[in-house]
């Protein structure tokens, strides 16, 4: 065996570390992308190919899967399936994230699993995505799971959804295939909340419209995956009107030097605070104004989403943890009836009179499930209701559910707010994540 | 700052989410504390946590699993950010732990594995109920399947097969007794990122990462620095190279690369054109096998 001998060292000063360094020093944004579909329609393959082809792949990683990988070809979904159980079913378990960045964007990859016993871990990976990709097998077309994860997507309102048509080499690149698969998805997508929907064929395998245009589909005339993923117009999903400030922890020196320093830290959930402004707090309804924004080097002239700061107010109020400020004209409700679409993520059903914790911005509650009012069938959309009694929520399944607060929440919609308008499920008894919340205006 | 279009920088977002995080622990958890290990991403952590309840001290204790392999400049950087920050320095030793005969040293003098007895046996002792370490999601293909708030059973370990879900910024940090969760505010961070952060910050980190001229050993192709722990063996040649580490683990098994990058500017450039993962290029222990971390991991290790 021959031993390897070190590598000699970077040159800093070439003209190819100067302009990596110049990248990495960019002042960028950040694009979190989940895929999604069905399992095996080529999510990890994906990818990794998109690692591969934008060169975010390392030498050693790579010959680590080239060992790995079982066919005739390098098997680039094994970049992300890294558990042992993934390796040896070859499929994904559980999310994996995965960065890389070109000159315009910093991405932020969710690899999520597509087998249906897994979809609360990939409803995990998008809840905090910008962008879903949802692969369909062009073999296939749409099954139950790929409008299964596009409504996931939609109901955690993942503001641009993109439709893969992947395994095109399958199907000798064909033009009809694509179109009807294309008809299909933006058909169905109408019944959705889709604000930006684009469809793409291409082959993860090849890297067909991957990164760069395919040759193999001319008649397809729009632009390559990463192209899409880099140029895509990220309109603020955030709030910027609605104040909204959760009370998260209390900052009390309690030192000589700063003997009286009281500061509110949190992360801002919605609109933009800034010194001076007039605001009340929640749940005590009593209103002042903010003295001082404390941001993580300093004061700052004003505070937004997602920005981590401590508020400081001109009066002496009584304010803890769970307390939310906001514009004294512009209060969320406050209520202890909460009517929300739940996934549901345990194998012991929910159902009517069960009693669950609820963590919803930075306060946490009890709660009773008082009814539950239907439950949706992800292929049609249907609702079932709970004519003749006994309608529970099994795992992975999506319902309407109006729960009854110990204490009042301070909520908005989940389409006005996407901080202030969801919540988590918890078992009181073995402490798991149970489901996850959005609230709905009653319809 | 002035931010007409509400907009952050790559770090300012990761800086928020890592402080939101920090703050979350230590209003929802019994008793945290933050694993310190004197590497660059325990040494961001410890300035997160710093910036994340200035103007107040850090309310949470500090620990230190010593392997005893330590290099002596991370030792020293450690008790000076201790001091100034005026936080609790809790220090787990693996040698006390061998002396006492609660583990046995490895045959290939790697303390990697045994340090997890040693750290499982501090927590259960303090009574740590929340642990944060500084691992990133980009180092390793099992971290990369890690929750931010990741729960352990009483025995210390991972369930990488059932973890919790985890939603948006809402995380479950509930446990019973005997139970803990193991905290990652930096999952989101690169190596870049890291490097990036501490160029802005201007924040100090031991000279061990900048490259200069050392007396090495070459072992099967990695290239040791000659030190307390390391003597050149038997017909080992000792080399004047200009070498920096890229991970400052045990003294006596991490490697140095080639490198010419004296400043972090410099790290920067060359980190932004290497090809090759940290890991890879400089740990000994992490070659053994694919899923090495995988299994270090399910037994309790950080
Ligand atoms: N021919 C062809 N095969 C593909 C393509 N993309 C993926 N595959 C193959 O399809 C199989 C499944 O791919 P994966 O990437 O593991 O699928 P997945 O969607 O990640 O599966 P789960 O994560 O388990 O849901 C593998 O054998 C891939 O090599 C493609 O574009 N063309
Ligand atoms: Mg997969």
């Amino acid at each position: 065996m021959s031993v390897p001998s070190p590598a000699a060292p970077v040159d800093v000063h070439s003209a190819a570390a100067e302009a990596a360094a110049e990248i990495a020093h960019a002042r960028k944004d950040i694009l979190r992308i989940a895929t999604a579909g069905s399992v095996d329609d080529g999510k990890s393959t994906l990818i990794g190919r998109l690692l591969y082809d934008s060169k975010a792949v390392f030498e050693d990683q790579y010959e680590a899967i080239e060992r790995a990988s079982r066919g005739d070809f390098v098997d680039l979904a094994l970049l992300t399936d890294g558990l042992r159980a993934e390796r040896e079913q070859g499929i994904t378990i559980d999310v994996a994230y995965r960065y890389f960045s070109t000159p315009r964007r910093t991405f932020i990859l969710a690899d999520t699993p597509g087998h249906v016993q897994y979809t609360r871990n990939m409803v995990t990976g998008a809840s905090t995505a910008d962008l879903a990709i949802v692969l369909v097998d062009a073999r296939k077309g749409m099954l139950e799971q790929s409008r299964r994860h596009a409504f996931l997507a939609s109901l955690l309102r993942v503001p641009h959804l993109v439709v893969a048509v992947n395994k095109m080499d399958l199907v000798d690149w064909s033009e009809d295939v694509y179109e009807s698969i294309r008809d299909e998805f933006t058909a169905f997508a109408t019944k959705l909340e889709v604000p930006d929907l684009t469809v793409v064929p291409i082959s993860a395998l090849q890297g067909d419209n991957v990164v760069t245009r395919s040759v193999n589909m001319p008649w397809y005339e729009g632009a390559s995956l990463l192209h899409h993923l880099e140029h895509v117009h990220v309109a603020s999903d955030r709030n910027l009107v609605d104040t909204r400030f959760p009370v998260q922890y209390v900052i009390r020196p309690q030192t000589d030097a700063h003997h009286d320093y009281r500061g509110y830290a949190g992360r801002v959930a919605g609109g933009v605070l800034r010194p001076g402004d007039e605001v009340q707090v929640l749940p005590s309804g009593l209103t002042t104004t903010i003295a001082a924004i404390d941001g993580p080097d300093g004061p700052v002239a004003e505070a937004f989403p997602p920005m981590s700061v401590t508020v400081r107010l001109a009066d002496d109020l009584d304010v803890s943890r769970g307390d939310l400020i906001c514009r004294p004209h512009n209060a969320p409700h406050v209520t202890q009836d909460v009517d929300a679409l739940v996934c549901w993520m345990s194998d012991q059903p929910l159902r009517p009179r069960q009693r669950l914790a609820v963590k919803h911005t930075t306060r946490s509650v009890r709660a009773v499930v008082k009814e539950l009012q239907y439950r949706l069938d992800v292929n049609t959309l249907h609702r079932q209701t709970d004519a003749d009694g006994g309608l529970e929520l099994g795992l992975n399944d999506i319902g309407r559910v109006r729960l009854r607060t110990t204490q009042p929440l301070f909520v908005d919609d989940y389409h006005r707010n996407r901080v202030t308008g969801r919540f988590i499920l918890v078992d009181e008894a073995t402490n798991a994540t149970v489901g996850a919340g959005m609230l709905t205006p009653a319809g | 700052m002035t931010t007409p279009d509400y907009r952050l920088t790559q770090l300012q977002t990761l800086e928020a989410e890592s402080i939101h995080v920090l703050r979350e622990v230590a209003a929802e958890c019994e008793r945290p504390v933050l694993l310190f290990s004197g590497g660059k991403d325990s040494i961001v952590m410890l300035e997160l946590a710093r910036k994340a309840f200035a103007p107040a001290r850090i309310p949470f204790p500090v620990m230190h699993v010593d392997t005893g392999l330590n290099f002596p400049e991370v030792l020293e950087l450690r008790d000076k950010r201790v001091a100034e920050l005026g936080v609790e320095l809790v220090v787990a030793s693996v040698a006390d732990a061998i002396a006492a005969g609660t583990v046995q040293e490895e045959p290939n003098g790697s303390r990697n594995r045994i340090q997890t007895p040693v750290l499982l046996d501090a927590v259960e002792e303090h009574g740590f109920t929340a642990l944060f370490g500084g691992a990133r999601r980009d180092e390793d293909k099992a971290r990369a399947k890690e929750r931010v708030f990741s729960f352990r059973d009483d025995f210390g370990q991972w369930d990488p097969k059932n973890q919790r879900p985890e939603l948006w910024d809402l995380y479950n940090g509930r446990i019973h007794q005997g139970e803990s969760i193991r905290v990652f505010p930096l999952s989101n961070w690169t190596e870049l990122d890291i490097w990036g952060y501490i160029a802005q910050e201007e924040i100090a980190i031991p000279p061990l990462y900048l490259a200069r001229e050392r007396d090495v050993v070459d072992r099967q192709g990695m290239l040791y620095a000659v030190n307390e722990f390391i003597t050149p063996r038997e017909g080992e040649q000792v080399l004047r190279e200009s070498v920096r580490y890229r991970t400052v683990g045990d003294a006596n098994l991490t490697a140095a690369v080639r490198s010419t990058a004296a400043n972090v500017e410099e790290i920067i450039a060359e980190i932004a054109v290497t090809r090759l993962t940290e890991r890879g290029a400089t740990r000994g222990d992490d070659k053994v096998s694919e899923a090495a971390m995988e299994d270090r991991k399910k037994e309790g290790y950080f």
